[in-house]
């Protein structure tokens, strides 16, 4: 029975983010003054074709450390979901 | 004498690959071979390049997926043996990604892609990419791209300058390290960095968009010289 893991990809606290910092400024200048800040990330969908969640969620944190994210600047975290 | 082979890898999505096959045979005694990512075989080449460009969109990363392709195996192994090789812009990307360099590079502080010739000096003229320059020089070199803000942990950045493995700084025009000279963000300036071995260099500018008088500057060119000045044993 498959896993599908999320996986969400995000910038390190101490990287600039560039494109979080764009998307605040947009939203302060529609007026959404309560708006603090912006960090934006990458959201990703791996659907594992494992059997036991051990083996699922073995190779989705290898995958995440190996491919999906860069370790020097971004931290990773992943949810792990049965699918029927 | 035969030919010196030198190698530049061709990405899906690179664009720099023609500019730098171009650079290549502009040297006599050295002959470019193109390397395709899904090859194994680096066809003799005594050096390798990998080129700027947007190896397969830059998607996930600039550089991420790259690492991974056929060709980039045999290159690690390469590098690993001794044998030089030179990223450029995102080729330093590549580099990063590969772990034959340390460090990462984010997107520009300010945003915005930068396409536009900058100042810059080889702050270590001991490398074998860079026996031709002097230090006290300052190089006009172009920089294209949106992400070459160079970030590693500070222990990581004490250990780079610990080993003289900055290679190459942005600079004003006289030459001095200045945040006002630093065009996209990186930790002390930093433009290119070479491994503690001594054979694998990256670096943000473009070298070989400045290998001819018709380009507006011959800055890049030595470092090529001095690269096959190497391999060639002069």
């Amino acid at each position: 029975m498959p896993y599908l893991a999320k996986i969400k990809v995000t910038l390190r606290q101490s990287i600039l983010d560039v494109q979080g910092k764009a998307v605040d400024h947009a939203l302060k200048n529609l007026g959404y003054r309560t708006v603090e800040s912006i960090r934006i990330g990458k959201y990703i969908e791996v659907t594992i074709n494992e059997e036991e969640i051990v083996e699922a969620e073995r190779i989705g944190n290898e995958i995440s450390m190996k491919l999906l994210s860069n370790p020097v600047m971004e931290n990773y975290s992943m949810e792990l979901e049965h699918i029927n | 004498m035969s030919e010196i082979i030198v190698g530049v890898v061709v990405f899906p999505g690179s664009n720099c690959d023609h500019d730098t096959e171009h650079a290549v045979a502009s040297f006599s005694g050295i002959k470019p071979v193109m390397l395709w990512h899904n090859d194994h075989d680096l066809q003799g080449a005594k050096a390798i390049i990998l080129p700027g460009g947007f190896s397969y969109g830059d998607y996930l990363r600039a550089g991420s997926i790259a690492r991974f392709s056929p060709i980039m195996q045999e290159v690690i192994d390469f590098a690993g043996k001794g044998f030089p090789v030179l990223g450029i812009c995102n080729g330093f990307q590549v580099l990063l990604e590969s772990g034959l360099l340390e460090g990462a590079l984010s997107r520009n502080r300010d945003k915005k892609f930068l396409c536009c010739q900058t100042s810059i000096r080889a702050v270590n003229c001991s490398t074998i990419f860079t026996t031709l320059y002097k230090e006290d020089e300052v190089l006009s070199i172009p920089i294209a791209h949106g992400e070459g803000n160079y970030f590693a942990p500070p222990e990581v950045i004490e250990s780079l300058e610990e080993h003289d493995q900055v290679v190459f700084k942005y600079t004003d025009a006289q030459g001095l390290v200045t945040d006002d000279a630093n065009p996209n963000g990186s930790l002390r300036n930093i433009a290119g960095i070479i491994n503690r071995q001594g054979n694998v260099l990256g670096l943000m500018p473009h070298p070989e968009r400045a290998n001819d008088k018709l380009l507006g500057s011959l800055d890049g060119r030595r470092l090529f010289e001095s690269l096959f000045c190497h391999i060639s044993g002069v």
